[in-house]
């Protein structure tokens, strides 16, 4: 009988490992992608779609088409995890019996643990949170916008600095500019956690006159005066205010007990097992690990956790093991990026911006779909740091 | 000085921002002068710390570090 492998999730991570398995193993392994929508969003594409650069329908593919032939897709909630017996259970009463389970679950957006989020603040990083600021930008006429960060840790740390540097050529090329004020609220001293990103970033910052204000962890929302109140208490007004909403492990890793206080799975940094259960893997947001949420994150975990599965299924020693590997393109605006590269232990050191890396960024949006989740990497991305 | 610790917030493991956002939250429980101890690992913390505390008006009281540990007492505002 073939070795049973479950995988939640069907984003990056989670359909990488599921068609890297099934193309190793064969006949030897059943492999079923268990997803709520059956529906493979590109999140990466939110930014754009916010900034009126991308059409909503290039984002979405339907899952099916993304999965090899040979491996199952169930649409379907998982409901509980039971890793005693090895079973998953599903919201409308099924199980799905596993001998290794990878969770590819990703984090939930909860903006409600932000007083006032709901009903004044804009996001970018829902499919509708980012059609809606689409719309208020369009009818924005000037005033004072506010980009910030409601909570720790977020996907795609460079995104509120990517979006602040697009937004403010967004606001000249619709002639508002001149009436626009923008300002970066940030949890530290600086536009960004890795520092030489931030001393790459604050130049551009101060060249286009978008402020910084430091030390600004965005605590709640008042939308009767329109102001926004810091956890050190200092506050700030806002005529548009963006916010990265506070994000959570996912519902079924949390009621199943395999996540840490804010339902992050504690997760070994090399193999990528779960801390506890050794038929347990982890890629990507769903993680404890120390390092960025991104797709590029669980684009290279996911070759590691399904090699390792395959070994342990052919009764082989695992070999690959996750160095940490993240790769981040930052939009500078104007038709501009950079990179950062980094790993456990080699920090970024990002090349000064130009149309290359935009290009790069550009290439890798429209070859997303048919490289990515089949494994087929583009060349450029396996030159190292 | 007899000045006793309120509370220990053991952020080792974690990565910046995440050491300085938790001990603000946590500060914010605690009344004006209390005295909190932060355990973290991670090297950015040493600039992050000095500079939240400058920036914040917060007394960073104790800055050291022992075999990977870093260790800081800080006295809320």
């Amino acid at each position: 009988m073939p070795a049973r492998v479950v995988v939640i999730g069907g984003g990056v991570g989670g359909t990488l490992a599921a068609n890297l398995l099934s193309k190793e193993l064969g006949r030897d392994v059943a492999v079923t992608v268990l997803d709520p929508l059956g529906m493979h969003v590109y999140q990466p594409g939110f930014l754009y779609l916010a900034l009126g650069k991308a059409n909503g329908r290039w984002l979405v593919r339907d899952e099916r088409l993304l999965l090899r032939d040979d491996v199952q897709l169930v649409i379907e909630s998982a409901a509980r995890i039971d890793p005693d017996e090895g079973v998953v259970r599903l919201s409308r009463g099924g199980a799905l019996p596993y001998d290794y389970l990878i969770l590819a679950t990703g984090a939930r957006l909860v903006p409600e643990q932000v007083p006032g989020f709901l009903e004044a603040a804009h996001d970018f990083y829902s499919f509708d949170g980012a059609q809606r600021l689409r719309e208020a930008l369009r009818e924005f006429d000037g005033g004072r916008i506010l980009v910030g960060v409601a909570g720790i840790p977020y996907k795609c740390p460079p995104a509120p600095v990517e979006f602040t540097l697009m937004l403010e050529r967004y606001l000249a090329e619709r002639g508002v500019r001149d009436r626009s004020e923008v300002t970066l609220l940030s949890p530290l001293n600086r536009a960004f956690t890795i520092e030489s990103a931030s001393e790459l970033v604050q130049p551009i910052m101060e060249r286009r006159g978008i402020s910084l204000a430091t030390f600004f962890n965005v605590e709640t929302v008042d939308p009767s005066v329109g102001v926004v109140t810091s956890l050190e208490g200092e506050k700030a007004d806002y005529d548009l205010l963006v916010l990265v909403p506070p994000h959570r492990g996912a519902q079924v890793v949390e009621a199943s007990g395999l996540g840490d206080r804010s339902g992050w799975i504690p997760t070994d940094p090399a193999t990528l097992q779960h801390k506890e259960h050794e038929r347990i893997f982890a890629i990507g947001d769903a993680t404890d690990l120390p390092i960025s949420k991104s797709g590029s994150t669980a684009h290279f975990e996911a070759p590691v956790v399904a090699s390792r599965i395959a070994s342990l299924i052919k009764g082989t020693a695992p070999r690959e093991s996750y160095g940490g590997r993240v790769m981040c393109f930052l939009e500078t605006g104007g038709g501009k990026a950079t990179v950062l590269r980094f790993d456990y232990e080699h920090p970024p050191v990002p090349p000064r911006p130009s149309r290359r890396w935009h290009w790069g960024k550009w290439l890798f949006n429209r070859l997303y779909w048919n490289t990515v989740p089949q494994g087929r990497i583009p060349g450029f991305l396996e030159r190292r740091a | 000085m007899s000045a006793v610790v309120a509370q220990t917030l053991d952020f080792k493991g974690l990565s910046c921002p995440l050491p300085i956002v938790k001990t603000a939250k946590a500060l914010k429980e605690l009344p004006s002068g209390a005295l909190v101890e932060v355990l973290a690992t991670d090297p950015g913390s040493v600039p992050d710390f000095a500079a939240w505390a400058t920036s914040t008006g917060n007394e960073l009281v104790t800055s050291a570090e022992e075999d990977g540990v870093y260790r800081y007492v800080i006295r809320k505002r």
